[in-house]
């Protein structure tokens, strides 16, 4: 149960000196009951007081840190069920399979197939961020050369292994990289917790059914490990979307602390053999609670449309998306192609860059910096004017870069047409349709 | 200890709306639990897929789904084929060419084409599609909804500007089922259900289109939405929003860059029907774990694909 700030204040040292910043220590109480405080700003809580305290104010789900340097992944930490009640902080992380049940060849061409997807969205770069390697007893090849092969690659690795020799074989050329030991079953999770603990890895957790996780994740708990992620793939697409979602919904809504932590979710188990399927439920367990999803085969036709929205999922609910001010040319536009300026407001971007895309008129794009808003808002708020053009252009030396004296400004600031005149001398000064959808028309005409 | 879970089934519920009217009549909404949460409650009728033809029959059809319409000429033609297709739960039919900045159809040229749509589709569900154009749509999809009278269809839109036209025609003299459109608003959406009941329209016969992105492209809003509806008409029990909603998705994922980019500009993003057949399943996916009740897709594979995901989840 959360705690009140009643129960806290309690406990505080009532000497209202106001060292943690806040005017009393009833306040601070408060700040501290609603998370927005750290017990430890105040250095006259007792000891015992803040251990009494820590478990109750821990946060609903435990953040979990996998993978080294710039492999480096947080997982879970998430408050909200929603994306609109406050931000989800840890993205969904992607994950192509290796298995040593596959031939050499298959192998082979897997690990080609993984760095191959490599691009830059939106100022982020999209990669399939991990591997997880599969150990089947059947399996024929070598697993700890394939683990070798495939950390070569330098992505995380989630190792699915629950044998534990294998495991300890695997870690010993792998630990480095901090990978995740996904073995933990109801049987053997004392040797596992031995061996994840040894190397220092987050351990994952698997069950034949939800309680069987439950069971084994607080036993694990009992014995210390507290750095574990869940697995909770079931048997079938439909148990694997309800353990996800009654894992994430006790630790954030029932305050169940035993299952408080990031979740695996086995794609190519469960939808084994059906790229698209994989894709729509990838996409399914972006929005619901999937911290690690593993696809079969992750190329760029999943990742695509799946890295887009899970940039706008994981997006601040309060802060629009923005883009890089800049220019932008459209259809191989140079310097003697015509000018559009809109605001750096990322949806805005979008809708006018695909209907620029569409005409295939050659237009350089000119995104000037309006503070993440839409045309109206921005111009509202005066981040879209006659001055806010002329210090762009001058600052981003429009003029030195393209010869064109043409600009087409959104029809929603038409009035801004004289005032943009007078401002950027030599300039012709067109009015674009109010609506983005217009504008492959209008540019076709225009020709 | 065992784990025990805590029910998330609600006391209210989104309504039931029944499309179409012979063997194949299909029904959305009904449940009283979030998107595919069977676990709080079974959910009795599963998010339905229907499969998009437009006026312009194959000419505006991309290569791949073409190649699935082999031998069709008219819109008609593609409909008979469309309907036999696995996963098919409705088919809907878009007047692109009505739209006075595009083709500028006449009205008499699309109604004529809807008729024998409508013929074509036989016992399937059916939804007529305007043309994105506010006024343009006032006059067409009234006239639509008096051509497929006794269909029981979902005519897709009436929007704020002309919800008095199209809702008096398809709500009242022609007893469909309303499409009310809003543009990705909580608030909007709720004010246009308020507007159509005032108008007269039994709320039973509302289906909602609460605005649509493709994956990437402003989707959080489109996500937030659709979640906020559904708790408000959930767990406030708020009338006005527990209508079922309806989203088309194929008129927005089949315009991306990551659907149309040919092999030979991007040679690295692969096969050009695998992206599109992605972009759309995983925008549909998103729209379906977000709370939609029927989504309308275009690609055949696309259409199976999802037909099998929802029933796997349901």
């Amino acid at each position: 149960m959360a705690l009140k700030g009643l129960d806290i204040f309690k406990l505080s040292p009532k000497k209202n000196c106001k060292e943690c910043g806040s005017p009393t220590c009833m306040a601070f109480s408060m700040k501290v009951a609603q998370g927005a405080a750290d017990i430890n700003a105040c250095p006259y809580f007792s000891e015992d007081a803040k251990a009494q305290l820590s478990e109750a104010t821990a946060p609903p789900m435990k953040t979990v840190k996998v993978g080294a340097g710039d492999a480096e992944y947080t997982l879970g930490g998430e408050t909200v069920l929603e994306r609109h009640e406050k931000t989800f902080v840890s993205k969904t992380r992607y994950a192509s399979t290796l298995c040593n049940c596959m031939d050499e060849a298959a192998i082979d061409a897997r690990l080609a197939e993984i760095p191959k997807v490599d691009y830059e969205r939106i100022g982020e770069r999209m990669i399939v961020e991990m591997i997880y390697v599969n150990y089947s007893a059947e399996g024929q090849y070598d697993y700890v050369e394939l683990v070798k092969k495939a950390a070569a690659l330098g992505r995380t690795l989630v190792l699915g292994v629950t044998d534990v020799e294998v495991a300890k074989a695997a870690l010993a050329v792998c630990k480095d990289g901090k990978p995740v030991l996904n073995g933990a079953t109801a049987e053997n999770f004392k040797e596992m917790n031995a061996v994840a603990t040894e190397a220092g890895v987050v351990l994952g957790v698997t069950g034949k059914d939800i309680n069987e996780l439950y069971d084994t994740v607080k036993a694990l708990e009992d014995l210390g490990n507290k750095n574990l992620v869940i697995d909770t793939t079931g048997a079938t697409v439909k148990e694997t979307f309800a353990n996800t979602v009654m894992v994430r919904k006790a630790a954030i809504k029932d305050n169940d602390r035993t299952f408080g932590y990031p979740s695996i979710v086995n794609l190519a188990k469960v939808a084994k053999g059906d790229a698209h399927l994989q894709a729509a439920l990838a996409s399914i367990f972006t929005i619901k609670y999937g911290s690690i999803v593993v696809f079969e085969n992750l190329t760029y036709s999943e990742a695509l449309p799946l890295y887009g929205l899970r940039q706008n999922i994981f997006t601040d609910p309060q802060k629009p998306m923005r883009v890089e001010p800049g220019i932008y040319p459209i259809n191989g536009a140079d310097e003697n192609s015509i000018c559009l300026t809109t605001v750096d407001f990322a949806l805005t971007y979008f809708l006018v860059s695909g209907e620029l895309e569409r005409s295939g008129v050659p237009v350089n794009l000119i995104i000037s910096d309006a503070g993440g808003l839409s045309v109206l808002t921005a111009w509202a708020a005066g981040k879209l004017s006659s001055g806010t053009i002329e210090k762009f252009w001058k600052e981003h030396d429009i003029e030195g870069k393209i010869k064109n004296r043409q600009l087409i400004i959104p029809g929603k600031v038409a009035v801004l047409k004289g005032e943009i005149e007078a401002k950027l001398p030599g300039w012709e000064i067109i009015i674009a349709p109010a609506e983005a959808v217009q504008l492959v028309k209008f540019l076709k005409d225009m020709q | 200890m065992p784990f025990t879970a805590k029910s998330g089934k609600f006391n209210a519920s989104i309504k039931a709306v029944t499309l179409g009217s012979g063997d194949k009549a299909t029904t959305i909404g009904g449940e009283n639990v979030l998107p595919f949460y069977t676990f709080d409650a079974p959910i009795e009728h599963a998010p339905k897929v229907g499969i998009e033809v437009t006026d312009f029959g194959m000419e505006h059809e991309p290569d791949c789904v073409k190649k699935y319409y082999e031998g069709c000429t008219t819109a008609a033609d593609m409909v008979k084929k469309a309907v036999t297709f696995e996963g098919v739960d409705f088919v809907s039919f878009r007047m692109e060419g009505g739209d006075p900045n595009g083709a500028n159809k006449s009205t008499e040229e699309l109604i004529a084409t809807l008729k024998e749509v409508a013929e074509a589709a036989g016992d399937m569900p059916l939804v007529v599609s305007g043309s994105k154009n506010a006024e343009r749509d006032a006059e067409l999809l009234s006239k639509a909804a008096e051509a497929v009278q006794g269909k029981n269809a979902i005519i897709l839109a009436a929007r704020e500007e002309n919800y008095k036209t199209v809702g008096a025609a398809a709500g009242l003299a022609y007893s469909q089922i309303v499409g009310a459109e809003s543009s990705v608003d909580i608030n909007l959406a709720k004010q246009l259900n308020v507007l159509l009941s005032q108008l007269g329209v039994n709320p039973s016969n509302i289906a909602m289109n609460v605005g649509s992105a493709s994956a990437g492209y402003g989707y959080e809003y489109v996500a937030s939405t659709m979640q906020r509806i559904k708790a408000a008409a959930l767990s406030q029990n708020d009338a006005q929003l527990q209508m079922p909603i309806i989203t088309p998705v194929a008129s927005e994922t089949w315009g991306t860059k990551e659907a149309t980019a040919t092999e030979v500009d991007v040679p690295e993003w692969g096969d050009v029907e695998s992206r599109g057949i992605d972009m759309e399943v995983e925008t549909a996916a998103a729209d379906l774990a977000c709370g939609s009740n029927a989504v309308i897709l275009k690609h055949p594979v696309s259409v199976a694909t999802v037909s099998k995901l929802i029933k796997e989840l349901v």
